[in-house]
């Protein structure tokens, strides 16, 4: 039996007929057409999912799309100012802490979070926080680097303002 | 040579839309009225199929078709012709948990799974193969009747004269490494969308790193004219060897769109991609080597047995690699090689990076290493004695025609902590005496009784397999490059595969060189077999292949546009080069000026009338196109005649090889026996960085598989076949806690036969990182490892072994 949920994603209003038992991920990849949350695994074990709820990264694979009602829902999809890369992302793209690409939305959107509650996390903080985000390509290296890029963007940029 | 575009950090071509969310992988993918698949897997290891009865799933409402053996006909296929052992679903047997019985297209993956669930098949089941290692013993039953004794392929090499110099090493020692079935663990799991159209061609999305190959297996196993088959490969999250086989997935949602006439879609859950498996083998390995008492290497006997699961798949590839990836980068005159590939009742292994080598490269390595101790010498030392040098010829006529063996090991040295933390034989002896007396029990959160070491390994591998998977004159990769009517873009067509190494960048920054244009100027798309023909991403042959076909489909582009003005303006041809997107002339200043004011009645009504004070590369490249029509560039690449006569003799070569050097340094901890990796400093012989932050991106990439395998991966099986950890919490890869601090020195040597000098770092760069962990490991506590993955607990009984007196 199908029920009606109003989500909200990336600031705009939707309103979807699903399954209660539709997860997040799901309902954005299949329900919205927002395919940049990828799934990896269906089981909260790679990350690639990560939205953040409220701004904390959450597994949206873990998650049912009748729970994330009423929470606001950033998908990476909604992280970039227009045409304007958020810093993480401008970073992301100049240190080459992409290779493939699948983990890449879930890093960002965890790594978003990290310099929101720290805008100078030490190396170790960082692989922390990015411990539940699998990347099988980069050794994450070069993720690393680009998140402390990204972190000394924002302070510069801070302070400007 | 100096370059405006390559050897630079250039972001990758697709990182932007892979930060944003906007690349499409497979299934991003959507196209209306799209019907799921579902595949029903066998429950069990080994059985013959006595019936399948599908009425009920038929009956489902929702259910469009499906799919048996009988349906999809007894044709074989595989990889090598010569062991074709696969039917797009089982007709007689099953021969793995997971292997493929019937398929379903239904409305929805709920309809179609619950379909599946309602197919009853009555097995006789048989008994299980499930130890590579006893697989060919005689009373072992039979997996296959055209494999007796289980040995799907054999091997046996003698180069040199091992049995007349064996008398004359002063040293001799053997040492075996055994190893586990590992899964590739890319983080996009298969994902297929098959469609025809209404001429009845089948037009494939899927995420495979072999769009060719893929289509040439298709139009073979369905009967379709492989001009009807069309495979695209979109962004593919990873793939590391598994994804450069054809999957059952691929062939029966084939099956069912040409069935139902509905495109059909299928995503793998991640058990199924550990079912569908063609990860790395698992291997026996047993090394004899002799030395000189000053450490030159003399020869090498060696013996190995890799268990491939149920079907041949790449195997064949791998028993031969696994024994020609000895031949270098030492000096080695005499070996000898006998290895067996067997077949078991267990997920059928293929390629995965490092193809075959990497197990032997560790047990060769961390022997090197027990040699150096036992002749009293520094294994860095031992290492350089025995280094080929380019030029040089490998005992199974493998041609290093550039080899930076040398300078790589000499960069680690030099840049890790190699002089000051190395042991020698009585300092290691040293630590044993003072081995903590009793292990406490891992919940106390480890003692503090920790131990430091490091280890140093080599390795290389190809630059490009030095011919394809089956019998062919055919080019190995043709690109076609085409310059826009209006000058201001230049479209790379190839069939090459960008599965996330960013071969779609390289191809952009040779072609923007080449053509003196910025990297913006430059779209690449790639991946389809309708573009060009292109093998496929695997045995590193991606940057030099499509790389010289697309070097010298720019320069057809270039001396088509050169000409066109230096015949418009009557000067000659070789005084014109193109810098910074515009044409210049070696005589001085050019007159253009009648180029100009054509471009500019041509240009009428747009904004962007050119006013630099030199022509530019868009009004060379519009005149050419008014006197030529389109500017088409094509270029091709096909190896030279590599390697020897003798049997299996095209297995290894290539027309470069990659070679790399790294030191690990580690800290375990004695009483739980767990392995901290602290740092790693590699340095890889990549001929010439066409982008610098990639090659280093696959050196980093290259370690952390590598310090997976050595440390944790392992595909673990249950007494009746079933995978117990086919899941990425319990199957344990890298996180980013794991990881150490990486320092990677690129080695550039220029390779002759490498577009602008360029080679290999994909592969070659995984080779020297688990025996340089298990070198460091012995450094660190006295223990061999002779099994992998060197876990904690096994850790831990090594120490306690130690102990005994």
């Amino acid at each position: 039996m199908k029920r009606v949920v109003k989500l909200r994603v990336n600031g705009l209003e939707y309103e979807v007929a699903l399954e209660p038992r539709r997860t997040l991920a799901e309902t954005l990849r299949y329900d919205l057409g927002l395919t940049g949350t990828k799934i990896g695994c269906r089981i909260g074990d790679c990350g690639a999912c990560t939205v953040l709820l409220d701004g904390v990264p959450s597994f949206s694979c873990l998650v049912l799309a009748v729970e994330a009602e009423g929470r606001e829902i950033l998908t990476i999809e909604g992280v970039a100012d227009g045409g304007r890369l958020h810093p993480v992302q401008q970073s992301f793209v100049e240190v080459g802490a992409i290779q493939c690409g699948f983990c890449t939305p879930g890093m960002v959107l965890t790594a978003l979070a990290l310099l929101k509650d720290n805008p100078d996390p030490t190396d170790a903080q960082i692989r922390r926080a990015i411990s539940g985000n699998l990347c099988r390509c980069t050794g994450y290296q070069k993720i690393i680097e680009a998140i402390k890029d990204a972190a000394r963007r924002m302070r510069e940029k801070q302070g400007v303002l | 040579m100096s370059y405006k575009i390559l050897n630079t950090r250039a972001p990758r071509v697709d990182a932007v839309d892979k930060v944003t969310g906007k690349a499409q992988y497979t299934d991003d993918l959507s196209r209306p009225g799209t019907l799921r698949c579902a595949i029903l897997h066998s429950p069990i290891a080994h059985g013959r199929i006595l019936n399948i009865d599908t009425s009920r799933a038929e009956k489902l409402p929702g259910v469009k078709a499906v799919v048996t053996g009988k349906d999809a006909g007894d044709i074989r296929y595989g990889v090598s012709p010569a062991r074709y052992d696969e039917t797009i679903l089982c007709t007689d047997k099953v021969r793995y948990v997971g292997d493929e019985v019937a398929a379903v297209a239904a409305v929805d993956l709920d309809t179609a799974l619950e379909a599946v669930s309602l197919i009853a098949v009555d097995y006789d089941e048989l008994p299980p193969v499930l130890d590579g290692s006893k697989a060919m013993d005689e009373e072992q039953p039979q997996i296959h009747e055209k494999y007796k004794r289980n040995i799907c392929a054999e091997v046996h090499w003698k180069f040199g004269e091992v049995d007349s110099v064996e008398k004359l090493a002063d040293h001799v020692r053997t040492d075996t490494l055994t190893s586990k079935m590992q899964d590739a663990a890319f983080l996009e799991p298969q994902s297929i969308l098959a469609e025809f159209d209404n001429t009845g061609r089948l037009t494939m999305y899927s995420s495979t790193q072999a769009p060719h190959y893929i289509q040439r297996t298709l139009a073979m196993a369905l009967k379709i004219p492989v001009e009807k088959v069309r495979v695209i490969k979109p962004a593919v999250g990873g793939g590391f060897g598994p994804k450069a086989s054809c999957s059952t997935a691929e062939l029966v949602t084939s099956l069912l769109a040409m069935k139902t006439g509905r495109p059909v879609k299928m995503t793998f859950d991640r058990e199924q991609v550990f079912l569908h498996s063609r990860a790395r083998h698992q291997f026996w390995h047993t090394m004899t080597t002799g030395v000189k008492k000053d450490g030159t290497l003399l020869f090498l006997k060696h013996r190995c047995v890799l268990d491939g699961g149920a079907y041949a798949s790449f195997g064949i590839a791998t028993v031969y690699y696994a024994g020609s990836m000895l031949g270098g980068p030492y000096r080695l005159k005499h070996m000898n090689y006998d290895g067996y590939r067997v077949v078991t009742n267990k997920p059928a292994c293929g390629a995965q990076r490092g193809h075959g080598a990497v197990i032997a490269r560790a047990c060769f390595e961390t022997q090197l290493d027990m040699i150096a101790e036992e002749i009293g010498m520094d294994p860095v030392e031992l290492r350089l004695k025995n280094v080929m040098e380019a030029g040089e010829t490998t005992c199974n006529e493998l041609y290093m025609s550039s080899l930076g063996m040398r300078e790589c090991i000499e960069a680690v040295r030099d840049k890790s902590k190699w002089t000051q933390s190395w042991r020698k034989k009585d300092e290691i002896k040293k630590i044993l005496g003072s081995l903590p007396s009793s292990p406490s029990p891992p919940s106390t959160g480890g003692g503090d009784k920790k131990a430091r070491g490091i280890g140093v390994a080599c390795g290389f591998f190809v630059s490009g397999a030095g011919y394809p998977i089956y019998r062919s004159q055919t080019y190995h990769a043709t690109v076609v490059t085409r310059v826009s009517e209006t000058g201001g873009f230049a479209i790379v067509e190839s069939g090459a595969a960008d599965i996330g190494q960013g071969s779609d960048t390289v191809l952009a920054m040779i072609t923007a060189e080449v053509l003196g244009i910025p990297l913006s100027d430059v779209k690449v798309i790639s991946g389809d077999s309708d573009l060009s023909v292109d093998l496929g991403a695997y045995s590193s042959r991606t940057t030099l292949m499509a790389g010289h076909a697309c070097k010298e489909a720019a320069e057809d582009c270039r001396e088509q546009i050169l000409g066109a003005v230096a015949n418009r303006l009557g000067v000659d041809r070789d005084d014109l080069y193109i810098e910074d997107a515009l044409v210049k002339s070696r005589k001085g200043r050019l007159d253009f000026s009648p180029i100009r004011e054509q471009f500019t009645l041509e240009h009428r009504g747009f904004t962007d009338i050119p006013d630099e004070e030199a022509l530019t590369f868009r009004e060379a490249a519009r005149i050419a196109f008014m006197e030529k029509g389109s500017i088409v560039g094509t270029g091709k690449y096909k190896p030279p005649k590599l390697g020897g006569s003798f049997k299996g003799a095209t297995v290894g070569t290539s027309p470069a090889f990659g070679c790399s050097a790294q030191i690990a340094e580690v800290e375990v901890d004695l009483e739980t026996g767990e392995v901290t990796v602290l740092r790693v400093t590699g340095a890889h012989d990549c001929g010439f960085a066409i982008n610098r932050t990639q090659v280093e991106g696959q050196m980093q990439g290259s370690i952390s598989m590598g310090m997976g395998e050595a440390l944790m991966e392992e595909v673990i099986y249950d007494s009746c076949g079933n995978i117990v950890n086919s899941n990425l919490a319990e199957y344990k890869i890298p996180t980013a806690l794991d990881m150490p601090s990486l320092h990677s020195i690129i080695v550039e040597t220029h390779e002759p036969h490498g577009p602008f000098g360029a080679k290999e770092v994909g592969e070659g760069a995984i080779m020297p990182t688990i025996p340089a962990i298990l070198n460091a490991i012995r450094q660190a506590t006295g223990v061999k490892i002779t099994e992998l993955p060197a876990s904690p607990e096994r850790i831990v009984m090594e120490l306690e072994k130690l102990k005994q007196p």
